[in-house]
């Protein structure tokens, strides 16, 4: 066996990126593993790639901004597992696959920075090629130069603005953006605007991306209260309600988006203490102030610790780093203080415009919440709201119940698609709150892979593990 | 229908379903297939019905395809390499848990 590294990451965003320089900085061993073939993470996605001054005109300076970081993650020193999935981990060791075969590595310490994903948007139709999210129309533009030229954007939150303006900044400005926040949000977020100024630069970017979409002509239906997505073999129109009015339009490309939820399965599947957020109408793990979670060899940073955004991943990411080295005893307490204490302060800052934003784009309950009994829950296994809201009468307490009726949560995705809504509709069902029904119990390994993979991988050279 | 800010020449191809899909060599599968104006590739193992790629980041699993005999393959996460032969994927995904 050769000599363990002192940090494994997961994850090369700004948190896991951020994280390995930090290590490296106090003198850590650290090896950072990515399914993704280049740093970057969700934000910065192929940032490295083709800088032209064309796609710096669409995707904006926020883009770029990563380019620093991921110089600096490429000079670190840090070894960069590109392309390699990690399926499960354990204290001390992670168990990985990459194009060229499987493998176990040793660490000494974890970072968990595997970032978000976005939230479930159970609608009637959303099943329909030709249906995606809004993430995956940016994911097409960032990385493969790609623009829909017939999409029409539906939901809610700072994400969907940003990919709809960046649509008009290539010249293809949406057909139509359907937003489905609730009207009653801004009036609720108005006590938080006084200290979300003191993070002003997102509220004035905010202004900025919807005076992009007036100024490109883009039609906007604000307020709406139902959305239905039309097609028997793929997407052919929308329709919505608002003012209790419906109105229908003909399109072949959707792209949906209501906020992003952290990527939990990891973290769950070890058993780590979460918590359910009320505001964000997520889960998120339980972390003390120096991001170390329930299981004390592992840190979690970055959008896997609770929605923060970019910056505050990167500080995150830092100051896990930091604890860690101080756990380890590269530096002691007093060392982490001292440069840990202004890091803390910038997350701080950088965290003030949340409780706003969080309010405002709080997705409403009847879309967390399908309303029709034929609407599809779990994608993979075609669970439906009606089979759910079946069981709950029949005494199913709780995600795991629902998943061995109804196999509800066991595809292939592992419940990403649908545990978020299965936990709200059963709360709404039953009355109970959300913390109390609970999420699917997770294991490993965290992505599907063969009997094959799992053996080439146990620990000490197949001697036994 | 998607269209190319990138106006590169494409230097390789693949097949998908048996059609030949002009692309760049190592360029993303589930883009290339996407740009060829094919939107289901694959059908659900309980009712057949057709899906595609939904999140293009890893955690949807609507992108599944057979790459070169291999099933189960995301093709948001694959890469194209001139001549690979992708086939949609019917149904179950035998998948180990
Ligand atoms: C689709 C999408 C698009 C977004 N676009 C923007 C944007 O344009 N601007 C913005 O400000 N914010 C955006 N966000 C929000 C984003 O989450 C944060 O801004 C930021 O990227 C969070 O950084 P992070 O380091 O925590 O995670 P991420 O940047 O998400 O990085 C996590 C990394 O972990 C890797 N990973 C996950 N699981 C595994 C595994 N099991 N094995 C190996 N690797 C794994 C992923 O490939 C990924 O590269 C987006 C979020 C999503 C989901
Ligand atoms: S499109 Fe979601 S996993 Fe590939």
């Amino acid at each position: 066996m050769t000599a363990p590294f002192d940090v494994a990451i997961i994850g090369a965003g700004p948190a896991g990126m951020a994280a390995a320089v930090m290590a490296r900085k106090q003198g850590l061993s650290c090896v950072v593993f990515d399914e993704a073939g280049r740093p970057g993470g969700q934000i910065y996605r192929a940032v490295t790639e083709r800088p032209e001054r064309d796609r710096q005109d669409i995707l904006g300076p926020d883009y770029y901004a990563g380019l620093d970081l991921v110089e600096a993650f490429q000079r670190s020193g840090a070894e960069h597992r590109a392309g390699t999935m990690v399926w499960s981990i354990a204290e001390g060791e992670i168990h990985w696959r990459s194009r060229s075969g499987s493998g176990v590595t040793f660490a000494r310490r974890i970072v968990a920075a595997a970032g978000a994903m976005e939230r479930p948007f159970p609608l009637r139709g959303w099943t329909l090629p030709g249906v995606m999210t809004a993430g995956a129309a940016q994911i097409l533009l960032k990385s493969a130069g790609l623009v829909e030229d017939d999409i029409v954007f539906v939901g809610c939150g700072p994400l969907l603005y940003l990919v709809a303006a960046q649509y008009c900044r290539a010249g293809h400005p949406p057909r139509l953006v359907i937003e489905t926040t609730p009207r009653r949000n801004l009036g609720a977020a108005l006590p938080h605007l006084p200290r979300a100024l003191l993070a002003a630069r997102y509220l004035f970017k905010g202004l900025g991306l919807i005076r992009e979409l007036r100024a490109a002509g883009v039609r906007i239906e604000r307020g709406v209260e139902q959305v239905e997505l039309e097609g028997e073999d793929a997407i052919r129109g929308v329709r919505w309600r608002s003012g209790g009015r419906w109105q229908r339009a003909d399109t072949g490309r959707v792209a949906l988006h209501q906020g992003v939820v952290p990527n939990v399965n990891l973290a769950m599947a070890l058993r780590c203490r979460h918590l359910w957020d009320e505001r964000q109408r997520c889960w998120r793990p339980a972390l003390d102030e120096w991001n170390r979670s329930s299981q004390p060899w592992l840190w979690i940073a970055g959008d896997e610790a609770g929605i923060a955004g970019a910056v505050s991943a990167r500080l995150s990411g830092a100051i896990a780093a930091l604890d860690i080295a101080r756990d380890l005893g590269a530096i002691d307490e007093r060392e982490r203080n001292r440069a840990g204490t202004p890091l803390r302060a910038a997350l701080g800052r950088d965290r003030a415009v949340r409780p706003f934003l969080e309010t405002l784009y709080r997705p409403s309950d009847v879309f967390v919440v399908p309303q029709a009994d034929d609407v599809i829950i779990c994608r993979c296994e075609e669970v439906t709201r009606g089979e759910i809201a079946r069981v709950v009468k029949e005494g199913a307490a709780g995600p795991n119940q629902a998943k061995g009726f109804l196999r509800c949560g066991m595809g292939p995705c592992q419940g990403r698609m649908c545990g978020h809504t299965v936990t709200e509709t059963m709360s709404a069902l039953s009355g109970k709150g959300q913390e109390e029904i609970g999420y699917f119990r997770q294991r490993m390994p965290i992505k599907p892979i063969t009997t094959g993979e799992i053996a080439a991988s146990a620990p000490f050279d197949g001697a036994g593990a | 229908m998607f269209q190319r800010l990138d106006l590169r020449e494409f230097d390789t191809s693949f097949t998908f379903a048996g059609r030949a899909i002009p692309a760049r060599e190592g360029e993303n599968l589930a883009a290339a297939i996407l740009r060829a104006d094919i939107k289901a590739f694959r059908s659900t193992p309980r009712s057949g019905a057709p899906r595609g790629p939904y999140c293009m980041m890893g955690v949807c699993f609507e992108c599944l395809v057979t790459v070169d005999g291999e099933p189960n393959r995301q093709a948001c996460l694959e890469t194209v390499h001139g001549g690979m032969v992708v086939e949609p994927q019917a149904g179950a995904a035998e998948i180990n848990r």
